[in-house]
């Protein structure tokens, strides 16, 4: 048995001797290095640039806009983001002139010899003048997107509703921070094909994007993954402008260009988790019973669309969180402003909804005077029961489970009695979230996608996996291996993962929004059985039975009257005869999914994982500093493929999440960011973090693999609330605003 | 400059402008590539080593301040088998991504030179100066304590 083994990674050994290549360990003689240079100004017009006479020009190769040989374009949702700025620039960090030469510091030097004036705009630099139209960004109202969930009649239930509870909740920038920062290198070849090698989570937006660019076919273009120190999101949509950069200095120049950015550029340029300002009105019966909620979601997208709408799409559909609600109304919209675009960042705008409506669900009791627990209890979705889109629960619901859990192993109720009364100057208290999250893309999206990947068999008797999911730390190669095995019932031994490499794999869409196990390794383990079919066919002709006869279990192949066969010497033989055997597979939607894109109803996801948390804190009342005590988490992700990696991923989306309640902060100024470094854009250490328990809960998904559901971004949903709910159960101060800096603890304690 | 180095048991000599950082000598240079560059700026920890003993942010040390000594990094943890160290950090599943690995065993391994049997306290506080963004830093405790074991073993 391969799957429900916590196997050690596939990768391991070369991770820990140093051995494994990312994309700045790599080299070549006739390599040259790429720079960029920026805008300063959040919002304006570009008057001139000036190539200082002081420098030799002719040692490095500048590039801009013209250089550009089919569409100055970032290709993705809206074809908005120029690849480099042609007349007007739109936020702080906008890339403009592009320089390559033989060294770094040569490059550095030439960008040094330049200079831009500006003719200023007025710039909307948060979701107030945004909405003002303070600048003029996109289109008339600089509104990107916007969607409504309708159910039932708000109107009507709020007239009856016996409680009325309003709260408005803001939450600011975040960025993935990444270890590896992003790095490409490009080449481009005598016949123009371009082949990118990097850091990256998604080859076949890399290769769609060059294509854009560049006017090339499916073929010219060529999209390698390298070893990836970490994503998170932040390696989605953003390689594809690195990418662009270097292929462009690479076709003038002539070498391999290598881009890698450094720390300040990286966290300056690259997309964030998009601020959001989200108000909640909800009816309830006096004994805590949701009749109304009425949620209005407003995201900044930053300068340019990226993935918003999507981002906004999956905020709205966890906006009231895992609860029933018979009427509900929600409105969303994601706006422009004149900041660096925010992208996809884990949790892909649920960590937003899910502050603002576990803050607000724990508004609700204080309100009540009712326990949050009761609650929640009372008004959670369980099996059979309707979410807000309309959506059937028909299976792998444990919500209970994972609430129940969190709240036994904590022994919540008690702490919430012994922390009532605090014995010296720190404050102890306890919180709690609970939440959900849709695992693969939203509404008809997989079916868009339609996922492929492959398995072959080779001269060796291995199977190798063919699938352009890629493992950027989160276990791809590991999981999808024991999919692979378990299917076949060979050993993990006989599974290889195969090059990240689009000329060789299939588009098996993104590794992106949690589908990556569930989705991918679905039609992982679909290929599988298609090979195992093929090879049971090969063998029942060559030992002349029915192929219902043979089986093929724990790495051998039996059939009636003839002895044992080895799987891999019969693989080899089959391979000899018949030439490399190859299956492939291919995405399809559980049975009885239906989605309405226009009215957003229907059934959202084809499944939701569940999760709860429960944080502990002790808050030092003279100077507001918040000691996280105690972390556990329950998450219900149908079946673990490999317990430790889950556990793993949820510790450390775990942490993203404490940092994004407690410490992580985005400053601003005019547009740039203050703080892009390590040094003050502070990031949880190994102190910073009690031992953590973590609870897995197995509600199978029957179209998963082995009956997996989504696991990737879960943990990234319920930590800020949970921990700020702690600091107001401890402290009184009830913070609508994270990070929980000290200040905020203040000022909250100071406006009560 | 002229600078002589001992890496990993390994007698080099670079020339090399005095001002490089001993990270960018390592990589370059010597081309061990183990050694990562998170930050730039001796907060993250990726790119740490051992000069003389001691665990150094490589990219804070200008070469020149190195010469004569002897530097170990992530390639020299080991030779043809993988030290007890490493081998908990594959058994565990304390790599993720694996970047800030290199310099994670680095501070590890220094923490279990001075301290064979270290609670999980002082584990937390050995590796506080290397940032991980995957892990939640779990994993990667259990695999120092488990090396730990394993040395009294």
């Amino acid at each position: 048995m391969a799957v429900g083994k916590s196997i050690t990674r596939t990768e391991g050994r070369d991770k820990v001797t140093g051995k494994a290549k990312y994309i700045d360990d790599y080299t070549c003689p006739d390599m040259w290095y790429g720079k960029t240079l920026r805008s300063e100004i959040a919002h304006g017009r570009i008057i001139s640039i000036n190539f200082s006479d002081s420098f030799d020009w002719s040692q490095v190769v500048v590039v801009d806009y013209k250089d550009i040989p089919v569409k100055n374009l970032v290709a993705l949702i809206f074809d908005d983001q120029p690849l480099l700025a042609e007349s007007v620039v739109k936020h702080v960090g906008e890339p403009i002139i592009l320089i390559a030469a033989p060294s770094k510091e040569l490059a550095e030097r030439a960008i040094k010899n330049i200079e831009i004036t500006y003719e200023a705009f007025p710039a909307a630099l948060s979701i107030e003048e945004s909405l003002s139209v303070k600048a003029k960004i996109f289109g008339d109202d600089n509104i990107f997107k916007h969607y409504t969930i309708t159910r039932g009649s708000v109107a009507d239930a709020f007239q009856s509703a016996e409680i009325v509870v309003e709260g408005s909740y803001f939450v600011g920038h975040q960025e993935q921070l990444y270890i590896e920062t992003n790095g490409v290198i490009a080449t481009t070849k005598k016949d123009g094909s371009i082949i990118i090698q990097g850091s990256m989570q998604c080859p076949y937006y890399i290769h769609r994007a060059i294509k854009e660019i560049f006017g090339l076919s499916d073929e010219q273009v060529v999209v390698i993954q390298t070893v990836t120190g970490g994503g998170f999101g932040g390696k989605e949509d953003f390689p594809s402008v690195v990418a662009g950069h270097a292929a462009l200095l690479s076709r003038k120049c002539g070498h391999p260009v290598k881009i890698v950015y450094e720390r300040g550029e990286d966290f300056a340029a690259s997309t964030k988790r998009h601020p959001a300002l989200i108000k909640h009105r909800t009816g309830l019966t006096r004994d805590g019973q949701l009749l109304a909620t009425e949620v209005d979601i407003t995201f900044d997208g930053g300068a340019y669309c990226t993935l918003s709408p999507v981002v906004l799409s999956r905020g709205v559909i966890h906006a009231i969180g895992p609860y029933k609600c018979p009427n509900v109304k929600i409105n969303g919209s994601v706006v422009a402003t004149n900041t660096p675009p925010n992208g996809a960042f884990r949790g892909f705008g649920v960590p937003q909804a899910c502050f603002a409506g576990e803050m607000h669900m724990e508004k609700i009791a204080k309100t009540l005077g009712i326990s949050s627990v009761e609650l929640r209890r009372k008004n959670m979705l369980r099996e059979g029961d309707i979410t807000s889109t309309g959506q059937k629960l028909l299976y792998s619901v444990g919500t209970q489970e994972v609430l129940d859990t969190v709240i036994e192993r904590s022994d919540y109720l008690s702490r919430v009695e012994e922390y009532k009364n605090p014995s010296d100057n720190k404050c102890r208290g306890i919180g709690l979230s609970f939440f959900y999250h849709g695992g693969g893309f939203t509404g008809s999206g997989e079916e868009k996608i339609k996922g492929k990947a492959a398995v072959e068999l080779d001269t060796h008797g291995q199977v190798k996996i063919l699938t352009a999911s890629t493992e950027i730390g989160q276990g791809t190669k590991t999981i999808f291996r024991q999919i692979v095995a378990e299917e076949l019932g060979i050993s993990l031994d006989s599974v290889i993962f195969g090059d990240t490499d689009t000329s060789k794999v299939p588009d098996s869409g993104p590794t992106v929004a949690s589908r990556t196990c569930m989705v991918v390794g679905k039609v992982i383990q679909m290929a599988a059985a298609n090979l195992k079919n093929e090879i049971k066919k090969l063998v029942a002709q060559k030992v002349n039975c029915d192929i219902s006869q043979v089986e093929i279990a724990n790495g051998q192949i039996s059939c009636p009257d003839v002895e044992k066969l080895s799987f891999t010497q019969t693989a080899i033989e089959c391979v000899k005869e018949h030439g490399e055997i190859k299956t492939m597979a291919q995405y399809s939607s559980p049975p009885g999914i239906k989605w309405d894109e226009i009215n957003y109803t229907g059934d959202a996801y084809p499944v939701f994982s569940y999760g709860a948390d429960v944080v502990e804190v002790e808050v030092d009342m003279d100077t507001y500093e918040v000691k996280i005590t105690k972390v556990i988490t329950a998450s219900d992700i149908g079946k673990a493929i490999n317990p430790a990696m889950a556990e793993g991923q949820i510790e450390g989306g775990m942490v993203q999440a404490l940092g994004y309640g407690l410490c992580e902060e985005v400053v601003w100024r005019d547009g740039k960011i203050l703080n892009n470094r390590f040094t003050n854009y502070i990031i949880p250490t190994a102190l910073d973090i009690p031992e953590m328990e973590t609870i897995l809960v197995e509600k199978p998904y029957p179209y998963g693999p082995y009956g997996a559901k989504g696991l990737g971004e879960l943990p990234m949903d319920g930590g800020a609330p949970a921990l700020v709910a702690a600091i107001a159960n401890a402290t009184g101060a009830f913070i609508t605003e994270i990070p929980a800096t000290p200040e905020r603890i203040l000022a909250a304690l100071e406006a009560k | 400059m002229s600078v002589q180095l001992n890496i990993n048991n390994k007698d080099y000599v670079v020339e090399v402008a005095p001002m490089k950082r001993l990270l960018d000598v390592l990589r370059e240079d010597i081309g061990l590539t183990g050694t990562k560059e998170g930050c730039g700026e001796g907060e993250c920890g990726a790119c740490s080593v051992f000069i003389d003993g001691s665990v150094v942010n490589s990219c804070l040390v200008p070469v020149c301040q190195t010469n004569g000594s002897k530097i170990t990094t992530v390639e020299g943890l080991s030779n043809n088998e993988l030290s007890k160290l490493q081998q908990a950090f594959i058994d565990c599943n304390a790599a993720q991504c694996g970047i800030c690995i290199p310099g994670m065993l680095i501070a590890a391994q220094a923490l279990l030179d001075l301290n064979p049997n270290p609670s999980r306290g002082e584990i937390r506080e050995a590796i506080a100066g290397n940032l991980c963004r995957c892990t939640g830093y779990m994993k990667i405790v259990d695999a120092i304590e488990i090396a730990a074991t394993a040395n009294k073993g």
